[in-house]
């Protein structure tokens, strides 16, 4: 059988590939666009707390036995809490300014955090087993789907479906909707803003951590796996309209989609799919698919 | 009382430009390696045209690398594939980059500020591939041994000080020629643009146009220092056009001071003398290293080394005048 005149088995596993880079894209430009919406700030430091979040699965695992359901905990509460660190130390003192600065100060931090690991680990992949209980595959008859890859895509839209409920439909969603746009307002009635604000990016981090641990089994762990990633995130933001959430989640699997695509037709041609999407959206809608016209 | 002051200030930049000019023409002879000079000079360079754009029009690109990058590619393969002459092969690529500006331009000037920012990185991200699998960049390799040629098909640049004076003379013209740029009608405009967007379109300038001439200026500069690069060093790599370059000449014009004439130049000469001294003592921390300025100067020097002088210098003649006045 063939599609498009590709072997199906072939054309269904670049789609299944596509699909789970989509759920990373989407999750990865989900807490970016929480942070952004709520902060301000570009965090160009995603990349490297995505990063982080693999690292602290595997060296949980390599060196304390920690097995992969206990770090797809603990990754994110470790990395979440640097978040909070690094808002406090940082991010903080930069609310008032140009938002450039925050895209400057997390683009240095991102230099640093990725220098120690290249130096401490150097620029080689390190290999995290698949967990026991999603090795193998499960054969649907027209497709062999990998266990692990549909858990990835299983968990992310979970994980995305639960922020757009707690931002879009939950009190603590209108507070932080409310404190973006007017955070002297909401102090006034009591909230602790700058708590909030803190917590936020925490939780962002948290995000970018936990698609780090997904990611771990399916990628090498190395230094540099978040530097490669946040352009193409970034485009899927500028695509989706900067701080919309629906518009990352579903840009962000859409892109996947249409990057597994291009692998099948046009190879050569997958790695800059992306950006060329994104120069033909901005022409006909510069504020992107979900953004509103600022 | 403030008119003669103001010379005196005047007077004083002439005089360090002049000995700063004087102390490049003699570093090859008081034993300044000329080959680091010239690289610093051509980065000083790339800082300078990336801060046309930021310091000047107040737009901040995150992609310059793909100009400077292209560029030294486009050079690089003239000189060496095609045989053509230095001076032929550094206006195709301060040509080409300045096409490439214009097309990058055209699509990131619709939006601003972090969106202006995050388009061009994305956009020079698609150069950046485009250069990783193109036929004629030798791909991971880049493209190395480029011979410097004869300047005008008779001057040989073979030597590393007929190059430097050739390099010294190019960074000049340029230096000057931006200097010109900001001084004129036109340079107070992209500082208007820069200062207050909406009134400068409400007084009736096309914004758009002058935002996109400031690019495409920027971007030709940027590549011209590409170019050289090229030509000084021997090789075009993937570096050149990879991201990071374009954050490197970021904080080579942050650091330097963003909107100051010599403070990309100092910057580029802080970063690059950094990298030199300790590439070989500590290995990667270089990056570290660079992070952390990145972050120390964000956090607490936004006006870099020679804002902070300017500003430095005025509050010390706002204090003096206040001084003079209570006497």
């Amino acid at each position: 059988m063939e599609i498009f005149g590709i072997p199906h088995q072939a054309f269904l596993g670049q789609l299944l590939l596509g699909l789970v880079n989509g759920a990373f894209y989407a999750m990865l430009s989900l807490g970016l666009a929480v942070i952004f919406g709520l902060l301000g700030v570009v965090n160009f430091a995603h990349g490297a707390l995505y990063m982080l979040g693999a690292f602290a699965a595997w060296i949980m695992l390599d060196k304390f036995g920690i097995n992969y359901w206990f770090a797809l905990v603990l990754a994110p509460l470790a990395v979440g809490a640097f978040g909070v660190v690094i808002e406090r130390l940082f991010l903080k003192h930069l609310y008032k300014l140009d938002p450039l600065y925050g895209l400057l100060l997390t683009f240095g931090l991102a230099l640093i955090v990725e220098g120690v690991f290249r130096e401490l680990y150097g620029a080689s992949g390190q290999t995290y087993p698949v967990p026991e209980l999603l090795a193998g595959a499960t054969n649907l008859g027209f497709m062999v789907l990998p266990n692990y890859r549909a858990w990835v895509v299983a968990v992310s839209l979970a994980v995305c479906l639960g922020t757009w409920f707690i931002i879009e439909r939950t009190r603590l969603g209108a507070y932080l909707r409310a404190g973006t746009e007017n955070a002297a307002l909401v102090q006034t009635f009591g909230i602790n803003v700058p708590m909030m604000v803190m917590l936020t990016y925490g939780a962002g981090a948290a995000l970018a951590a936990l698609a780090g641990v997904l990611a771990a089994p399916i990628i090498q762990v190395n230094p540099l796996m978040g530097s490669n990633l946040i352009i193409v995130v970034f485009a899927v933001v500028v695509i989706g309209g900067m701080g919309s959430i629906l518009g990352s989640v579903v840009t962000g699997l859409a892109l996947g989609l249409v990057e597994g695509m291009t692998r099948v037709f046009y190879p050569e041609a997958s790695n800059i799919v992306v950006f060329v999407v994104m120069v033909l959206v901005l022409m006909v809608r510069p504020a992107g698919l979900f953004g509103k016209e600022a | 009382m403030t008119k003669p002051r103001r010379t005196q200030a005047a007077n004083t930049t002439r005089i360090t430009y002049l000995a700063l000019l004087t102390l490049l023409l003699v570093a090859p002879v008081i034993g300044l390696y000329p080959v680091f000079v010239m690289k610093l000079l051509c980065f000083g360079l790339f800082a300078c045209a990336f801060n046309l754009l930021l310091g000047f029009t107040g737009l901040l690109s995150f992609g310059h690398a793909a100009f400077f990058g292209s560029a030294a590619y486009v050079t690089g393969w003239f000189v060496k594939a095609q045989g053509w002459t230095p001076e032929m092969a550094i206006l195709a690529g301060t040509v080409g980059a300045g096409l490439i500006g214009l097309v990058v331009g055209l699509v990131a000037i619709r939006r601003q500020g972090i969106y202006f920012a995050m388009i061009t990185l994305a956009i020079a991200q698609m150069v950046y591939f485009f250069c990783l699998q193109a036929p004629f960049t030798g791909g991971e390799d880049g493209l190395q041994g480029v011979p410097r040629g004869n300047l005008f098909g008779m001057l040989s640049l073979q030597s590393d000080n007929a190059m430097y004076y050739f390099v010294v003379a190019v960074f000049v013209l340029c230096f000057l020629f931006i200097s010109r740029i900001v001084n004129s009608p036109f340079g107070q405009v992209l500082k208007m643009i820069r200062e207050n967007e909406p009134r400068a379109i409400s007084l009736g300038y096309q914004v758009d146009r002058y935002k996109l001439l400031a690019f495409v200026l920027s971007a030709a500069l940027a590549g011209l220092a590409g170019s050289l690069k090229t030509l000084v060093m021997g090789f075009a790599t993937l570096s050149d056009v990879h991201w990071s370059m374009s954050g490197e000449v970021i904080l080579m014009t942050l650091l330097g001071g963003v909107g100051t004439f010599f403070g990309p130049v100092m910057g580029a000469g802080i970063v690059i003398s950094l990298q030199n001294l300790l590439a070989d003592k500590v290995g990667s921390w270089v990056t570290v290293i660079i992070g952390v300025i990145f972050v120390l100067c964000v956090l607490a020097f936004r006006k870099g080394v020679v804002g902070e002088l300017q500003a430095f210098r005025e509050r010390r003649s706002a204090a003096a005048q206040a001084g003079s006045k209570q006497a």
